[in-house]
């Protein structure tokens, strides 16, 4: 019974995890259909500016709740920066080219960022453990869990509940679900559909930055941080339907807790069975479980 | 008589509530050209769909030479001796022309592992320049098929179609995106080139004044049934044809009333 | 079969002739850097083959890791450590996988081929750091292999042998290749990446060629990957079978470019020797340089290496003829 809550537990902030670094990416998928390699960059900088600018913080004898203002910031203006960047500087040339160029092109991007973070921050790992340190512990089901892990089922819910009344409720929401559903038509009714484009690549790569910003206080920091989560995130947003937010919510969860069963149980099975859900799903519906309706082209 | 060289029987298909074929049975003779009208949404592509395998029926049967061809894929259709060609021109844009024709002629003559043998041969080239000089695009043998006009690339899309020596060609809208001026003289190349190959052809058509001039029978559809089937004189006068189809009474020589 | 009055099998005929005299010659750590080169080339040939039908595959590096981890496997708990069968067993392995696993996915286009691909490597990926008796993070060495009975005392003679054999290899496969793509089925490859549509239509399946093109790529990335673990001497997941470990045969497979079978003889070299003197210059720069690279050739040289190459060659070639026009007109 332990087990089944702790498996539960795990599972449920490493999903919440998940469905933060996945958001951006099912997002940016969904308007632009762009699979952006990227997304890993923009974690591994969110990662290192938050861990950077909360020692810098610590050391000028900040009290330590400002870490979580830090994080905000730093996902802010990573996204702003590497987002304007990538989409004006590179992206933007390359609409009207072959999907499969485009992540190449991004693939490009992604190895030039992964260096250019060893130039700026060098190759030493930074700790940011302020955050962390000042939530403490809490025991859930006899076990002591760091509260500051259990805080991202709350970002994670709460991002999930802004996503889905941004583009529900809102007239920014409702032009996007334009360009999703189809984009020749909202360009042929006028929308401005680089400027969508511009706002959704920049809005995507803050969210990318908000995940490894977040995390940061939790691990070391060091070179190769984006690495892993590109293709953990890709199975994501793949296995729960690419550009669907409920889709990346489910990936979350199915990926979250299957690997925490696995960890808890068959730990040699952790990273196969990802990547065997993703194969199956993209086997059986290459869509993904909750793609999102398109207009019919014949 | 001789026994039909295409027998389409009790042919149905349903898109969930909505009926793109109802009731279909019509057989054509070997030889023969059909015309087939209709208005848009009439079924007259779905009809050709089936028939080269494209959809599935719902119901019915399609029987070529008296074989049951019903649900078989497009490539087997193709081998089997129906072709089509296409209402937007579907061409290998990185190839050339040459290419393209080499390409169509070689998979027609090359089952199994002759696919392995180089697909430059001088017989291959030869019966596809021959195809090239009938088509009248012989003149933009290594040009690119991107850089073809509308015209050429129909042309190259027909002549496609017929490399591999069909018995039933399906033209889809051959004149379709061809600016009116142009429309005789290409059909013109068609049939002429088409004459000689001895072919049952049937094609859908909106221009009714290419369908008077080059057919010898006509299938009218509406609503996914076939409204009237008859010599186009009789069909073009028949007045459901002229209602449904037409829009008006129908003028020779002058187009749509 | 007129190959023999192919030039593309001409000129590969030649270079390897050249090549044959040239690596006994030069020092061993030339000798090391063409083995890389041309055991990746091999790799990169099958993904230019499907490369000329729009399709990229970011998951390669599972037959390439397939064929590696084939030749250490067998060497270290059979016994055998022959580099004919060792070779052969990594080829046969790698081709009998991609056999099986191109009926999923000769059905996927576009990105979805690129990531059914990636999914399959990470699943052996995930085996692989997760298996102590396969090596886990580490993986292993793997000892110098025989040639056909014939055992080199000295390593730098052993891995001269190897490269000789690995110089034969590749120009057997290249003509191979080249075979297949002047070929009717070869030709397909520019037409299926056309136009599927047309394809069907006239009378051959559209899935099939590609099932028959994808089989060819894993043939050559398990026999690139066996040939790379021998090269090496070692074996291990993160630089053969993670995904990063596919990007780079992509990456290497764009810079050479798809116009000719020789291309990514020439890629490979080029990538190995910018790859050691960035690590010697510039140690932390090495992936800048990759992905600078690669913005660089999607952007500004379609035809990759090969492409710069050839229209060189040709302005060259057409310089002479021009210059001499008007003399003769004159």
């Amino acid at each position: 019974m332990e087990t089944a809550l702790t498996i539960l537990l795990d599972g449920l902030v490493f999903s919440s995890y998940l469905f933060i670094v996945s958001l951006g990416l099912t997002i940016i998928f969904g308007v632009m259909k762009i699979l952006n390699v990227t997304h890993g960059s923009f974690y591994a900088w969110g990662a290192y500016t938050a861990a950077f600018l909360i020692g810098l913080a610590a050391n000028a004898g900040w009290p330590d709740w400002a870490g979580f203002a830090i994080i905000f910031f730093a996902a802010i203006l990573v996204g702003l920066v590497l987002g304007l960047i990538l989409e004006r500087g590179i992206l933007q040339f390359m609409y009207h080219r072959d999907e499969v160029l485009i992540v190449l092109a991004t693939f490009g991007s992604f190895l030039v960022l992964e260096d250019t973070i060893l130039l700026v921050f060098g190759v030493d790992p930074y700790f940011a453990f302020q955050p962390m340190q000042l939530l403490g512990s809490v025991e859930l089901g006899g076990i002591a869990r760091d509260t500051y892990g259990l805080t991202l089922i709350g970002l994670a819910a709460v991002l999930a509940v802004t996503s889905w009344l941004v583009l529900r409720r809102t007239h920014w929401g409702k032009l996007l679900s334009a360009v999703i559903f189809d984009r020749e038509l909202a360009m042929a009714m006028g929308l401005n559909v680089s400027r969508v484009y511009i706002v959704t690549f920049v809005i995507g790569a803050m969210l990318g930055a908000l995940g490894g910003a977040y995390i940061a206080p939790t691990v070391s920091v060091a070179p190769g941080f984006g690495v892993d989560v590109i293709v953990l995130s890709f199975a994501v947003v793949v296995i729960g339907g690419m550009g669907s937010v409920p889709g990346a919510m489910i990936g979350a969860l199915a990926v979250g807790i299957v690997r925490a069963l696995a960890v808890h149980k068959f730990p040699q099975f952790e990273l196969f069975v990802i990547y065997a859900v993703m194969a199956t799903v993209l086997v059986f519906r290459p869509e993904g479980l909750f793609a999102p309706v398109k207009a019919r082209k014949i | 008589m001789p026994p039909p060289i295409l027998d389409v029987r009790n042919l149905h298909k349903n898109f969930g509530a909505v009926t793109a074929a109802s009731n279909i049975n019509v057989s054509f003779t070997a030889g023969e050209t059909v015309g087939i009208i209709g208005a848009n949404g009439a079924g007259k592509t779905t009809f050709v769909n089936m028939i080269t395998g494209y959809l599935k029926p719902t119901r019915g049967a399609i029987l070529y030479r008296s074989r049951e061809i019903t649900g078989l894929p497009p490539r087997s259709i193709a081998r089997l001796g129906i072709c089509r060609s296409f209402q937007v021109s579907q061409v290998f844009v990185s190839l050339s022309v040459l290419e393209n024709l080499l390409t169509a002629v070689a998979i027609a003559s090359s089952p199994g592992l002759g696919m392995l043998r180089p697909l430059r041969r001088p017989e291959l080239i030869e019966r596809a320049e021959r195809i090239m000089e009938r088509y009248r695009i012989a003149a933009f043998r290594d040009q690119l098929a991107s850089e073809l006009s509308q015209g050429a690339r129909k042309l190259l899309d027909i002549a496609m179609a017929v490399a591999g020596g069909p018995k039933i060609l399906l033209l889809d809208e051959p004149t379709s995106g061809i600016s009116t001026e142009e429309k005789q003289p290409l059909m013109d190349v068609v049939m002429e080139a088409l004459k000689q190959d001895e072919l049952t052809i049937l094609f859908v058509e909106h221009d009714m004044e290419i369908v008077e001039r080059y057919v010898d029978r006509v299938l009218a559809f509406y609503q996914g049934e076939v409204i009237c089937d008859a010599p186009p004189a009789e069909a073009l006068r028949d007045p459901k044809v002229q209602e449904f189809v037409i829009g008006g009474e129908y003028q020779a020589g002058g187009g749509h009333a | 079969m007129n190959l023999v009055r192919d030039r593309t099998v001409q000129g590969l005929t030649l270079a390897l002739g050249v090549m044959l005299i040239v690596s006994a010659l030069v020092p061993s750590w030339i000798v090391n850097q063409l083995l890389f080169a041309f055991s990746r080339a091999i790799v990169v040939l099958g993904l230019l083959v499907l490369w000329r039908t729009r399709l990229v595959s970011f998951g390669h590096a599972l037959y390439f890791g397939l064929g590696a981890y084939t030749v250490a496997m067998t060497s270290r708990y059979t016994g055998v450590n022959d580099a004919f069968a060792l070779l052969g067993a990594a080829a046969l392995l790698s081709t009998v996988v991609g056999f099986f696993v191109g009926f999923i996915i000769r059905r996927y286009r576009d990105i979805f081929f690129a990531m059914l691909n990636l999914a399959f490597s990470m699943i052996l990926y995930g085996i692989l750091v997760k298996t102590e008796a396969l090596g886990s993070t580490d993986g292993f060495t793997i000892e110098q292999p025989t040639f056909a009975g014939i055992a080199f005392e000295d390593p730098s003679e052993g891995k001269l042998a190897l490269l000789c054999l690995l110089m034969v290899v590749g120009w057997a496969v290249a003509v191979g290749v080249q075979a297949y793509l002047r070929s009717t089925l070869g030709r397909l490859t520019t037409a299926i990446g056309d136009n599927e549509i047309r394809v069907e239509y006239l009378g051959y399946s559209a899935e099939h060629a590609i099932h028959i093109k994808y089989v060819l790529s894993t043939f050559l990335a398990g026999l690139g990957g066996g040939f790379m673990a021998l090269a090496l001497g070692q074996v291990d997941p993160d630089s053969m079978v993670n995904w990063t470990a596919s990007g780079e045969l992509v990456f290497v497979t764009i810079l050479s470019g798809p116009g000719s079978v020789a291309a990514p003889f020439i890629g490979s070299f080029v990538f190995e020797i910018l790859r050691t003197y960035a690590f010697e210059w510039m140690p932390h720069a090495w992936q800048m340089i990759v992905g600078g690279t690669l913005l660089i050739v999607i952007f500004f040289m379609p035809g990759g290496l090969w492409g710069l190459v050839s229209g060189v060659a040709q302005r060259l070639t057409r310089r002479r003829p021009a210059a001499a026009a008007p003399g003769a007109g004159g």
